[in-house]
């Protein structure tokens, strides 16, 4: 039954932002990017599960989009840029995995930072590859060919970062549910224990960390693709905290959790950081501590709640 | 070699000087990160910013005590005197109304919690003292320059750079020690450290003992920034930049280890002041590269000890 819920309240969700892209055409750009970093968030709240967090995951969504920039004078086709850039997402991924799989908690968390840290630092001081913080332009692409413009193009990334969204959504459910998965959360309970089961901890956080990688990736492809345009600021730090950020506010308890906290907290800060931009993070702060502390859940989980105390009454 | 020797050795000497008072300066953060790690199990994120904070509440003292024509010497004991204030106004409530109860989460909700005070705690400090660089040098002037004789050569350099700061850092170092080993308060904070639950069935109040280092190693981060005042110019960031350089002295040095983040401080503050001297462009990721390195050689850090696993 639970099972037909959540896929039900996905499609219900897919058609809400499709309806809303829709009515007010501007939000296009805005929903992209929110599924955009929402599918990067999946991947936080994998490593989450494991009780570990990532404040350096900003970098493989800075990497996918700066792949992405420099192929695509070579490779125009979206279809095709999109895969490479995950792929080597996930193939960074799998080199710095297993280097960090090997630390827990806080030494995880920094080491995530560090590397980040160097990797901003490399796009930002070697101006003759990567123009430093200027940046670079997209060059134009296709899709599936079509040299698409405009809304065309709005439409067709937003279209691209829904169906990649439903389709990650669906492999993370699968993922924690499978054994894999289970043992993931193992190794926040007690780490040892699984190891005493024959299970190699570091190998099961190395496959979360390797999915989690490739999502944040595609996040990054999309990031790219949508604002034409990618600066080192994708991969500083508070970009990564912003996941994390997300994360909480969305909820860790479902794999709906990271999106609709995404979704929340861009269209939040398309109408706020205009009003209050001095006091941007102060308010981002208080908010993570009132959700920490009075709604553990997130968004999701108050949802939850509610419509439980609803179905009692 | 030798060619390089005699046309750079000016500029080596300059890095080990820099390097040095820099050192110092993270040397003091990083410990009280450490020490607040070790009692209360809680990586503090927001350690940086109370680096910031102490750091210009010395300033602006200095700059009211410039204005108002009292000798300018008291500029040096109120140095100390920002550092203990902030202290004393910002550790209490934040381990009493933040931390405290919080104590049962998990660590990774704790270590948010910190984060965000963090993001609180950088944009409060913006609004308090702006986006412009905040700079009182007085300290710095007041004590005057000597010269340091480099083989043939001398540099001239700050006396407050080549004594105060090192020295601080020194004392700071020798009766934290001291205090740790040799006092009965300083015992039950290594008994907590150790094991809080055994520690508290020896009769320890662990609160009061979490509460007291929380507040010490605030009012030392605070010191470090307040120390460091006269030798930058303070800008927004630099709470972010703080943290970051002081986990990396931590992790290489291990946790828990005093000596050694002294060592590790020196390490990573000449390794920056080299770097700015000789690769400006390496100056950002030279900490991040020391502790990477570190770590991959020794997972505990240079000094740290293997924890046992439970069960």
């Amino acid at each position: 039954m639970r099972r037909h819920a959540d896929l039900i309240l996905a499609l219900l969700g897919a058609l809400a932002v499709l309806a809303l892209a829709w009515a007010v055409p501007w939000l296009r750009f805005v929903l992209t990017i929110a599924l955009a970093k929402g599918l990067a968030v999946l991947g936080i709240l994998l490593l989450l599960r494991a009780g570990q967090v990532s404040f350096g995951h900003a970098l493989f969504v800075a990497f996918a989009a700066y792949v992405v920039a420099f192929l695509a004078p070579l490779v125009p086709e979206v279809l095709l840029l999109l895969p490479l850039a995950a792929l080597g997402s996930a193939l960074l991924g799998l080199l710095i995995g297993l280097f960090v799989v090997r630390y827990r908690e806080i030494f995880f968390g920094m080491l995530n930072l560090a590397l980040s840290m160097v990797f901003y630092s490399v796009l930002e001081k070697f101006y003759a590859v990567t123009h430093g913080t200027d940046g670079i332009r997209l060059a134009p692409t296709t899709f599936a060919g079509m040299s698409l413009e405009g809304a065309a193009q709005g439409w067709s990334a937003l279209l691209l970062a829904l169906a990649l969204s439903l389709g990650f959504g669906a492999l993370v459910r699968l993922y924690l549910a499978s054994p894999m998965g289970q043992a993931l959360a193992g190794i926040k309970t007690r780490e040892a224990r699984l190891e005493f089961m024959g299970v190699s901890a570091r190998r099961v956080l190395l496959s979360a960390y390797v999915l989690s990688a490739c999502m944040a990736g595609c996040g990054g492809a999309l990031i790219a693709m949508t604002t034409r345009h990618v600066t080192p600021a994708l991969a500083y730090w508070t970009a990564s905290g912003e996941l994390v950020f997300i994360a909480i506010l969305g909820g860790a308890g479902s794999v709906l959790g990271p999106f609709l906290g995404a979704l929340a907290y861009e269209l939040t800060r398309v109408y706020a950081a205009a009003l209050v931009a001095d006091a941007w993070q102060m308010i981002l702060g208080a908010v993570l501590l009132l959700v920490i502390l009075f709604a553990p859940g997130g968004l999701w989980g108050m949802g939850r709640t509610l419509l439980a105390r609803r179905r009692s009454a | 070699m030798a060619d390089w020797l005699a046309q750079n050795g000016l500029l080596l000497g300059l890095a080990a000087l820099d390097g040095l008072s820099n050192a110092a300066a993270i040397f003091m953060v990083a410990v009280g990160l450490n020490l607040v790690f070790g009692v209360l199990r809680v990586l503090n994120v927001a350690h940086g910013s109370l680096y910031a904070i102490g750091g210009y509440t010395a300033a602006s003292l200095g700059l009211l005590l410039a204005a108002s024509g009292l000798p300018e010497w008291f500029s040096l004991p109120l140095l100390l005197v920002a550092a203990l204030l902030v202290g004393a106004v910002l550790g209490p409530p934040i381990e009493k109304l933040l931390l405290r109860p919080t104590r049962r989460y998990e660590p990774v909700l704790q270590l948010l919690i910190t984060f965000a005070l963090f993001m609180i705690l950088e944009d409060l400090q913006k609004l308090v003292w702006g986006v412009q660089p905040v700079v009182n040098d007085a300290p710095l002037r007041l004590l005057g320059t000597v010269d340091v004789p480099f083989g043939a050569d001398v540099i001239p350099f700050t006396t407050y750079q080549l004594f105060v700061l090192p020295g601080v850092a020194l004392v700071t170092l020798i009766a934290l020690a001291w205090f740790l080993r040799r006092t009965l308060s300083g015992r039950m904070i290594v008994a907590v450290t150790a094991d809080a639950e055994a520690a508290r069935a020896m009769g320890i109040d662990a609160g009061r003992v979490m509460l007291l280092t929380f507040t010490a190693g605030a009012a030392l981060a605070a010191l470090g920034g307040a120390l460091a005042s006269p030798t930058v110019s303070l800008v927004p960031g630099v709470g972010a930049q703080t943290i970051v350089l002081s986990f990396a002295v931590v992790a290489t040095a291990g946790l828990g280890q005093i000596e050694g983040a002294a060592i590790a401080a020196l390490l990573i503050g000449l390794g920056r002041a080299f770097a700015v001297y000789f690769e400006p462009e390496l100056e950002v990721v030279i900490p991040y590269l020391i502790m990477v390195v570190v770590l991959l050689v020794r997972p505990q850090g240079l000094f740290g000890v293997v924890e046992t696993r439970r069960i």
